[in-house]
């Protein structure tokens, strides 16, 4: 075996690729979130829309979106893989369970990665694919711009008049919370960043990051769904 | 005071095991292992195996008496092992479950007895420093930082008894393998070769099977000598700076 791929396939090596891969998925919820906000003005959708269309007409963009795919996949392959290495290594279990004080999420990231990864789904199926691959989408034009534009905004919006998909969003952001409760702080410490000074805050990051972004997101639908 | 114990028998790696119950007198002065000899000393009396679990310094520094008490590797203090827990932390009529050891790596032997092998395997792959034999040189020619000296120390207050493994859900050797390489890597003779006992460590660690780190601190909470993850990350970063840095 070559030493990068021995290397990648070590216990350390493959923490390494859910830290890195969970990073970059943090990093784009950032940006994600950001771009969606969008959903919020009260402008009919036009800020929205021209923004939709530079995300999935702009060459850069595109390509990133490639990386954000295949990162995606790495992360859950890589994950569930490492859940399953690490229950057959445990073995049995024990008749009574510990009450230590641990990050009890740290244990469930693999159930918790398949719930996000079911939420992803469905909202992908939702948006990302009826923007790119149907025609379902109506066209839509904005004063000054001579070019029209999907209307992903009023998309957006019926489908958070459906009340069982706004709780779906809800559960789905409380899972993403639960899971970068502990990952945040967790892929620093895989990296090996962990310093009697940056410590404390990355861990306090962590946890504002974990509430605030799912915070954000879970917003839109709210009030899609409460201005109607 | 009067207890009920419910222990785990096993006759060996492959055999079935089950929990015997047995009724015990102690004294709150006793300290568990003290209890289980009273156990012991009955079942012997009545012509029955008596409990096999290990022990042998009873003072805490020899790692050997493992066994997980009510769910917790040592017992429900922290710091201590289970030969430095007292009775006086349980209560009259109490019952009480212990298991031994479970992870892959650590095979039952019998009962609370673990074939803790893997770690000798792990530190023989690098956990030692290869300094030549003669007259010693003179201790304060080698200067150390206090503050090194002290993080090395605190490593190497790890006493092998595999509490960390037991502790982790995944099984993971982590904590163990970190602190014999912080406590060999930071200190200037063991410095020397660091890096491929870095990768020497690890390698074996993961061909014992030991399950991966998920950072959970399960190890931290329960290790009786109270060493940090802190350890994990250093080994992570050095093990990542060899691999991808050095020739070897
Ligand atoms: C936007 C979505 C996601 C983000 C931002 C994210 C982020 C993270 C981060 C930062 C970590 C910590 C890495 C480390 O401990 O070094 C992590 C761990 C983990 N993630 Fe995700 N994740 C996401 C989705 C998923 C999905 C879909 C799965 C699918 C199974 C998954 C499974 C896991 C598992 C199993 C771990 C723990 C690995 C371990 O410590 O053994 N995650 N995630
Ligand atoms: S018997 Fe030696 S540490 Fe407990």
């Amino acid at each position: 075996m070559s030493w990068f791929l021995k290397f990648l396939t070590s216990s350390i090596g493959q923490k390494l690729i859910m830290s890195l891969t969970g990073l970059f998925l943090i990093t784009f919820l950032v940006v994600h979130l950001a771009g969606n906000l969008q959903l919020l003005a009260n402008d009919q959708g036009e800020s929205f829309n021209t923004y939709a269309y530079f995300m999935t007409n702009n060459p850069f963009i595109k390509t990133t979106s490639y990386g954000l795919y295949f990162f995606i996949l790495l992360h859950t392959i890589q994950g569930i893989a490492l859940a399953i290495k690490n229950r057959g290594a445990k073995g049995s279990k024990y008749a009574v369970s510990s009450n230590a004080k641990t990050s009890s999420s740290g244990t469930k990231m693999a159930l918790l990665g398949t719930l996000i990864l079911a939420f992803l789904c469905i909202h992908m199926g939702d948006f990302w694919f009826k923007m790119k691959f149907t025609d379902t989408l109506a066209m839509v034009s904005y004063d000054g711009v001579d070019m029209q534009v999907k209307d992903l905004y009023s998309r957006v919006s019926l489908a958070f008049s459906n009340p069982i998909l706004v709780v779906v969003y809800v559960i789905g952001q409380i899972v993403l919370a639960m899971h970068l409760w502990h990952g945040f702080q967790s892929a620093f410490q895989t990296l090996g960043l962990n310093h009697r000074k940056y410590t404390p805050a990355i861990h306090f990051l962590g946890k504002a990051y974990a509430i605030l972004i799912p915070l954000g997101f879970v917003i839109i639908p709210l009030a899609h769904f409460f201005s109607k | 005071m009067k207890l009920t114990l419910k222990v785990w028998r096993q006759n060996g790696a492959n055999e079935p095991g089950r929990f015997e119950t047995h009724q015990v007198e102690a004294d709150e002065h006793m300290s568990f292992l003290e209890m289980m000899d009273v156990l012991n000393e009955g079942l012997l009396a009545e012509k029955k195996t008596p409990i096999a679990f290990e022990h042998d310094c009873r003072e805490g520094i020899c790692g050997s008496c493992n066994m997980v008490i009510n769910g917790r590797p040592h017992g429900p203090n922290s710091g201590t092992t289970t030969c430095q827990l007292h009775m006086r932390y349980f209560k009259d009529g109490e019952t009480i479950t212990i298991e031994p050891w479970r992870a892959k790596s650590f095979p039952i032997i019998k009962d609370l007895v673990v074939d803790r092998t893997s770690f000798d395997r792990i530190i023989q792959a690098g956990g030692y420093i290869s300094v030549n034999t003669g007259q010693a040189q003179d201790g304060n020619s080698i200067a150390i930082e206090k503050d090194l000296a002290g993080q090395a120390f605190d490593a190497a207050t790890c006493i092998g008894c595999g509490a960390c493994v037991a502790a982790c859900p995944n099984g993971s050797a982590m904590l163990f393998t970190a602190a014999k390489i912080a406590h060999l890597g930071l200190l200037p003779q063991g410095e020397v070769e660091h890096k491929t006992r870095v990768q020497s460590m690890v390698n074996q660690m993961d061909e014992e099977g030991f399950g991966a780190c998920s950072n959970t601190a399960a190890c931290e909470a329960d290790c009786p000598k109270e060493i940090s993850i802190t350890n994990i990350a250093m080994m992570n970063r050095a093990y990542m700076g060899s691999v991808l840095g050095s020739q070897k």
